[in-house]
């Protein structure tokens, strides 16, 4: 049986560290393990996607249209672009955090309102307050590892020992922070 | 040992296992991390970044003569800039092992076209590789060394960029040393005068036959039979490259496989065999029908481009619907809610003061090149006409003033624009020609001290080597002027004031003219010489005087990512995070309402 694990955010907010603890993760626990992430100028506030497969034998790289069984949005408004990924009984796990792309900002349009309720209604939706739960933890930037901790419970995959990939894929000063962040993550699903 | 290694990582891995010596490449989507990766192992490899992709084919080229193995990496259209030298090289062939990575684009996720360089191998006649995972482009690298010196041809090596950023399990080994080869001076070999290649023309041919030979039997070619009894119509699928993988994605064992990992030339005994064995065939290869193209010169049918799209990635779900007509199920929800994410210039980014300035003048065409500064073509700025490939800004915007001078009373004058490591990738050969044909063209160099689109490589502007050794740092201003230009200006484009008096300047010279923008990234991770030059940058905040704010949007129109516009209150706002303190915000507000503090 193969899982498919969609990542979605916009540049910069660390779906490609969140996805290489888990990619590490999975290959220690034996399993085989693809994952695929096209960037390129998206590192300029693009929309972003790392896709995630693990199984005993994985072909493709890549998860097909309504293939996902969990999609992981870091921002709110990129689960609504992403989710014709999700399987129909798929989860996601969204971050309720906004972030306003060019034409938000210059006031050509607003930001969608009601995601979370749209969401809600046909899906299987967590809801995650990840800056709140960073900046509790001291650091803004640790949103990625507690959405990481999210998606690990969600998809039962709590028995890795995380705490050694953690250890041996993050800088020194930043191991407790995260260890932190992932537990508290945890928590949320 | 096992490692979880992008298609790239597992290249550079390949490398080191097969005793390179020397590596060359010009950054570029997607294959930019090969030389990156192959630059960390110091001891073993000297890698370099080449000026550009002909220069990286021709130093490798040299390497192998000299007895080396030797690696040169690069985008699609890179290797457009590199043919002259291939297509000779595959006449003269190697001593040391040669190949050179091809990472195509289909689906353009940052390029500007699709072109599919399988067409090389066939057009240079030389042995090519289509790894489809991984592993497969680790182990392919190695062997590719192998028949690059058996057979005496430098090889092709192509990739794609789902193969590049994709990751997957590698089972690494150790490092076989290979010694360097003695050189031996050899001018029939090595040198192409008439005389000596139509004896080399001959030799290309009868390699040709011998690689189709090696690729019928090859176990990089194979054919894997999946009959089961359910099936009373025989599939078979025949791709290279990643169009294997998704292809086992969808069909999984209800199909047969021709698996082709040695993709020129195609092996024509095996192709002919696998389709006695089968009952329909399903060619999956992406942009050209290259393989299709042979089967059908074979009298084999099959079903290619008539049932799968001529353009992008042949991804599962493509595949998918092309072959059964629809998607798996999907949830249902409106889309439209969505807004778009276009990538914009960065909070701070120096381009953002030339573009602020040079989008308003009138009687304008900008002749773009290829870089960040490509989004100068969008909005709010608006300022850029057009681009092609790399370099080339410079020379097109030469040959447009030249016809606009044509007309009479002609006022357009044209400015070209390209960034530092574009500038010396082929700009100044574009600026020569300016200088000699007597041109009167506004040459702009955005000189943001790195190469920044592909991600901040070094070159030959800021000092320091791909493996961080300390080198000469070419003045662009003296190379500029020795080029014959005699109008430079080196300015800061932070400062609008300073920015705008410089372009008014060069709209009034009747001659040729150069403006360099120096200014550093402001993702660079700055050197100790950028840490000198431009002290206090970034260190600041600017902030909206609220009161003050009359909400007219001026500062908007930078389009900075940093300021947003609130409707309710009708005021800008800077957000802290994002915001560096280049100030061009408050250099446009016509009421002083932003000012600076300290981050």
């Amino acid at each position: 049986m193969i899982k498919n694990i969609m990542l979605v955010g916009v540049g910069g907010q660390g779906t490609i560290l969140a996805s290489k603890l888990l990619t590490t993760g999975l290959m220690e626990a034996g399993y085989d393990v693809k994952m695929s992430e096209i960037h390129g100028m998206s590192q300029r506030g693009g929309a972003v996607s790392s896709q995630v497969r693990y199984g005993e034998n994985v072909q493709s790289p890549v998860i097909e249209i309504g293939g996902a069984d969990i999609l992981v949005s870091f921002e709110k408004m990129e689960a609504m672009r992403w989710l014709k990924y999700l399987k129909p009984e798929g989860k996601v796990v969204v971050n309720d955090y906004e972030m306003d792309s060019m034409p938000i900002l210059s006031g050509k349009v607003d930001y969608p309102s009601g995601i979370i309720e749209d969401l809600k209604v046909k899906v299987k939706t967590t809801v995650v307050d990840a800056a709140k739960q960073a900046k509790e933890l001291g650091n803004p930037k640790v949103m990625n590892v507690i959405l990481l901790g999210t998606l690990i419970k969600a998809m039962g995959l709590e028995n890795i020992n995380w705490n050694k990939i953690i250890k041996d894929n993050v800088k020194p000063k930043f191991v407790e922070l995260n260890l932190k962040a992932i537990e508290v993550g945890m928590s949320l699903a | 040992m096992k490692k979880l290694l992008t298609g790239n990582e597992a290249i550079a891995r390949g490398a080191y296992e097969a005793g390179v010596r020397f590596a060359s490449a010009y950054p570029g989507t997607p294959s930019t991390e090969i030389l990156e990766n192959i630059a960390l192992y110091k001891e073993d490899i000297l890698a370099e970044w080449a000026t550009n992709e002909k220069v990286a084919v021709e130093a490798v080229i040299g390497a192998s003569y000299a007895g080396a193995r030797a690696i040169a990496a690069m985008k699609h259209v890179g290797l457009n800039v590199a043919a002259d030298p291939l297509f000779t090289n595959s006449y003269t062939g190697v001593n040391g092992g040669l190949v050179i990575v091809s990472g195509d684009e289909p689906g353009m996720h940052s390029s500007q076209n699709e072109q599919d360089n399988r067409n090389y191998a066939r057009f240079a006649k030389i042995p090519m590789f289509e790894p489809s995972d991984s592993q497969e482009a680790k182990d392919m690298v190695k062997e590719a060394f192998e028949i690059s010196e058996k057979y005496d041809s430098p090889v092709l090596f192509r990739i794609t960029t789902r193969l590049c950023h994709s990751k997957g399990i590698v089972q690494c080994e150790d490092r076989k040393e290979v010694e360097i080869k003695e050189y031996v001076k050899d001018v029939k070999k090595y040198m192409p005068v008439p005389a000596h290649s139509t004896i080399m023309r001959v030799k290309v041919e009868e390699r040709l036959n011998k690689l189709e030979e090696f690729s019928n039997n090859t176990p990089l070619n194979y054919i894997e039979l999946n009959y089961t009894g359910s099936n009373d119509k025989k599939i078979g699928v025949v791709a290279s490259g990643c169009s294997y993988k998704f292809a086992k994605e969808v069909f999984g064992n209800n199909a047969s496989y021709l698996k082709l990992g040695f993709t020129n030339p195609l092996p024509k005994a095996l192709m002919k065999e696998f389709a006695s064995k089968v009952d329909k065939i399903y060619v999956i290869e992406e942009n050209d029908p290259i393989i299709e193209n042979e089967l059908k010169m074979l009298g084999i049918e099959c079903f290619g481009k008539n049932t799968f799209p001529y353009k992008g990635e042949m991804t599962p779900d493509v595949i998918r619907k092309s072959v059964y007509g629809e998607n798996e199920t999907t949830i249902d929800y409106d889309e439209s809610k969505v807004v778009s994410r276009p990538p914009t210039l960065c909070a701070g980014c120096p381009h953002r003061g030339f573009f602020y300035e040079i989008g308003k003048r009138k009687n304008t065409v900008i002749s773009g090149d290829i870089g960040c500064y490509s989004l100068g073509f969008a909005e709010p700025y608006n300022a850029m006409d057009w681009s092609v490939c790399m370099g080339a800004s410079i020379s097109m915007g030469h040959g447009a003033q030249q016809v606009f001078n044509m007309k009479k009373g002609n006022e357009t004058r044209v400015v070209s624009v390209l960034g530092d490591s574009t500038f010396f990738h082929t700009g100044i050969n574009s600026l020569l020609d300016v200088v000699y044909n007597k041109g009167n063209s506004i040459n702009v160099i955005l000189d943001n001290r790195i190469t920044g689109m592909t991600g901040h490589q070094e070159n030959p502007g800021t000092g320091y080597t791909l493996q961080g050794l300390e080198t000469e740092t070419v003045d662009i201003e003296a190379l500029v002027k020795a080029c014959g230009i005699k109008n430079v200006r080196v300015v800061n484009p932070n400062d609008l004031k300073e920015m705008k008096d410089t372009i008014d300047w060069a709209y009034a010279l009747k001659e040729a003219s150069v403006i360099i923008t120096r200014w550093p990234c402001v993702l660079k991770k700055f050197s100790k010489e950028d840490k000198e030059e431009f002290q206090g940058a970034f260190q600041n905040n600017f902030k909206v005087d609220e009161d003050k704010c009359i909400g007219c949007k001026k500062c908007i129109k930078t389009g900075c990512p940093a300021i947003s516009f609130d409707k309710t209150v009708k005021k800008a706002n800077i957000d802290k995070g994002p915001c560096v303190g280049c100030g061009i915000c408050a250099q446009v507000c016509p009421v002083n309402a932003i000012a600076k503090e300290a981050k």
